[in-house]
């Protein structure tokens, strides 16, 4: 994977068109709204969060223990465990898992792993259905597209655009764009494809080391149903989704739900433990560059993340420049720091992609610090030599001027000089983005310096400190 | 008490009347305020590039600078954020580092934590916007942010209020960045305008008059798209509009030069 990844030039297309892109921002600041109702709606909140970030850096510290204790107990619960390196291995393990069960047709939960490994493209490429079934990843895979939210897949498209695209592909009323009436036909749709799967694809958002379990929450209920009409179970899981004991998962359901989509609970918190009886489970483990992640003391807090969404409905940038624009699985503050840990250099652009606000960090609620680790990608950008001439020059001269303070004060009043004194057209040009939409500042005559010691002069006996 | 006025680079060069009017309040205070004249920048630009070996020079002058003064204090919460949670990685270790972190103060930090201003005689009869610059709000916890749970608070707005007849604007965001963002400005323009442009909508729906924040590097970028915009909106950063309250008159040439375009 060489070809560089442009988020300024994909998210410039995305804000060009200036009503959908507000749109776009309004969508995602409801649910942010909305999360925040919720959050205070919980005294304990802030404790809530401080709890699972603990429980979540203390798993990850030791996540092979925990690891080998939920490979135990699923095992004795009847549960086949794989383990996957990649995304290659685990795609090969689910297709001779099906193969072997002459399997056909699949329905598939929201799993952003199975995104992750493209697993859909790969499994069809083998003949074998797969549907997607939660509502937003129907949609997004008969529109041929990859989902650009993590939570809320669909999140890029308008209704009568989803009505259009259920004419086309289920038949529905040319123009009738009721949500009421496209969930309906949709809903139908989906009962046809699971009542005739072989097979049930799952994600995971928890895996419990004590007992052996696992949890997928959905709002729909497609998990629970995906699996339980076919006798086949397959669930897909990061390693990083293990939590220590039954009694921890509390502490994430409650701040889950609440920091994805500001419910107090997700509809349907599915428990999983073990097969159906007649049936078969299996669970995929797949690493694909997470242990080199735990191995970094920079961007190890990014495994503690649970996938909630939070920080891309939160992040200016996100919500003004849609999910597509990262070109990536997983898009937002998150995503663009797990992106650089797979390819620095075809993600370079990612950590930039980010005004530095903070407001991820606060609203995470594992408390990542995903600011600070796109600043660390940025530093570690550096030490690669992957950052662009037009990033690094203007630093190092940057710093050399700075080095001197009449060398700044020379560079500094020349600059205020051609600011005032050049003609407006050799100043906004299209060089200068800055200017594209913004008036630069009004250069003033004289430096703060200048002032303070024209000032000083004026009145020698006032606080004469020399401190040349 | 004396204190070193530090005047972030942009500051000085193109915003001298902010730094003249956190001199003028820090000594209507009673303060000795003296200006180091070795002072440069404090090397955000590098380090929030990813260029912290450019950082680093500029770090270490800032310390020798500095450290000799027993308090430090900058019109800027980001150039102050820099220094107390970003120095670590460049000064850590490094004699009169950890007291030069404790003793360096954005202007309205320090009034309230540290001068403990409850009173200001002064009016200032304006409606006026407050922008929670980010790094003030979130890195340097100048105020509460919308994203935690907990008490309300804001230190800019807590010295505003002691002025009298002022009035403050509801906003429908209160703390949405404004995509200044340092080079993001610059690198992200699309979305940096966006996010501008955003946040004075928002300004103008509630009727802002004055809009104001501690940083002036938010106010420089949402100032560049009032002007080319023509909002009926005048930037001030809230060291002008207190040294002017409290002063009245002091800051009356600012007042036309920045009206100017607006
Ligand atoms: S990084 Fe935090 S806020 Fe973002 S998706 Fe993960 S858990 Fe949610």
């Amino acid at each position: 994977m060489s070809s560089t990844q442009d988020h300024p030039a994909k998210a410039k297309a995305f804000v060009a068109n200036n009503e959908r892109a507000h749109w776009h921002d309004k969508a995602l600041w409801f649910v942010r709204e909305k999360r925040d109702r919720m959050a205070n709606s919980l005294p304990e909140w802030e404790t809530l969060r401080e709890v699972a970030s603990e429980i979540k850096s203390h798993t990850i510290g030791k996540l092979a223990d925990y690891l080998e204790q939920f490979e135990e107990n699923a095992t004795k619960l009847g549960v086949h465990v794989h383990w996957a390196k990649d995304d290659k291995e685990h795609n090969r393990i689910v297709l001779e898992i099906l193969q072997s069960h002459d399997v056909k047709r699949v329905v598939k939960s929201k799993s952003m792993l199975t995104e992750e490994c493209h697993l859909n493209p790969f499994l069809e490429k083998h003949d074998i259905e797969v549907i997607d079934t939660d509502l937003g990843e129907r949609i997004v895979q008969l529109r041929d597209e990859s989902p650009s939210h993590i939570v809320l897949p669909a999140i890029h498209i308008r209704k009568e655009e989803v009505s259009e695209t259920f004419e086309e592909h289920l038949g529905t009323e040319h123009g009738n764009s009721d949500p009421k009436y496209l969930t309906e036909a949709a809903r139908g749709h989906l009962r046809e494809k699971f009542l005739g799967a072989d097979a049930g694809i799952t994600g995971v958002n928890f895996a419990i080391a004590e007992t052996g379990g696992i949890v997928v929450c959905t709002n729909e209920g497609n998990a629970d149903l995906g699996v339980s009409l076919p006798k086949l179970h397959i669930a897909c899981m990061g390693i990083e989704k293990i939590i220590p004991r039954l009694n921890d998962l509390s502490v994430f359901l409650r701040l889950l739900a609440r920091s994805a989509t500001g419910q107090p609970i997700t509809t349907y918190s599915s428990h999983f433990h073990g097969p159906l009886t007649g049936g078969e489970m299996h669970i995929v483990l797949l690493d694909n560059g997470r242990s080199d992640l735990m191995g970094s003391n920079e961007f190890r807090n990014s495994l503690k993340c649970i996938r909630c969404g939070a920080c891309m409905n939160t992040c200016p940038v996100y919500r003004r420049s849609g999910g597509h624009s990262y070109s990536t699985t997983v898009p937002g503050p998150i995503g663009s720091i797990l992106a650089p840990a797979m390819d620095s250099k075809a993600n370079k652009s990612l950590p930039f992609a980010c005004s530095l606000c903070g407001s991820c960090t606060d609203v995470c609620p594992v408390k990542i610090d995903l600011h600070h680790q796109l600043l660390t990608w940025r530093g570690e950008l550096r030490k690669r030599g992957q950052l662009p001439i037009d990033k690094w020059l203007p630093m190092k001269v940057g710093s050399w001027v700075m080095r001197s303070p009449s060398l700044f004060a020379m560079v500094g009043s020349i600059g205020r000089f051609f600011l005032r004194n050049m003609p407006r057209w050799m100043i906004y040009h299209g060089l200068n983005s800055w200017g594209k939409q913004r008036e630069l500042p009004e250069a003033p005559k004289k430096s703060f310096r200048q002032l303070y010691n024209e000032q000083q002069k004026n009145k020698p006996q006032a606080g004469d400190k020399n401190n040349e | 008490m004396q204190v070193a006025l530090f005047v972030p680079c942009y500051v000085d060069q193109l915003y001298p009347q902010v730094a003249m009017a956190t001199l003028r309040l820090l000594e209507r205070l009673g303060l000795e305020v003296v200006y180091p004249q070795n002072q440069t920048c404090c090397g955000q630009p590098m380090s929030n590039t990813g260029c912290w070996d450019d950082a680093l020079p500029l770090a270490q002058r800032f310390l020798e600078t500095f450290a000799q003064y027993e308090y430090v204090v900058a019109p800027s919460g980001s150039c102050v954020a820099m220094v107390r949670n970003h120095y670590d990685e460049l000064l850590g270790g490094q004699p009169g580092f950890n007291e030069l972190k404790n003793k360096t103060f954005e202007l309205c930090e320090f009034l309230v934590d540290v001068l403990k201003i409850n009173q200001l005689s002064g009016s200032f009869p304006h409606q006026v916007g407050l922008h929670q610059s980010c790094h003030g709000l979130r890195d340097l916890r100048m105020g509460s942010c919308s994203e935690i749970v907990g008490p309300r608070f804001s230190k800019p707005k807590q010295l505003l209020e002691l002025l009298d007849d002022i009035q403050f604007s509801e906003l429908q965001r209160d703390d949405d960045c404004c995509g200044f963002g340092g080079t993001f400005a610059v690198s992200e323009e699309a979305v940096s305008c966006m996010m501008g442009q955003d946040r004075i909508a928002d300004h103008l729906q509630a009727g802002t008059q004055i809009l104001t924040a501690a940083d002036m590097s938010c106010l420089m970028h949402l100032q560049g798209i009032i002007r080319r915009e023509n909002h009926p909106i005048k930037v001030m950063h809230i060291a002008e509009i207190l040294a002017e309250a409290v002063e009245p008159g002091s800051m009356k040439s600012v007042a036309v030069t920045e009206a100017g375009k607006s």
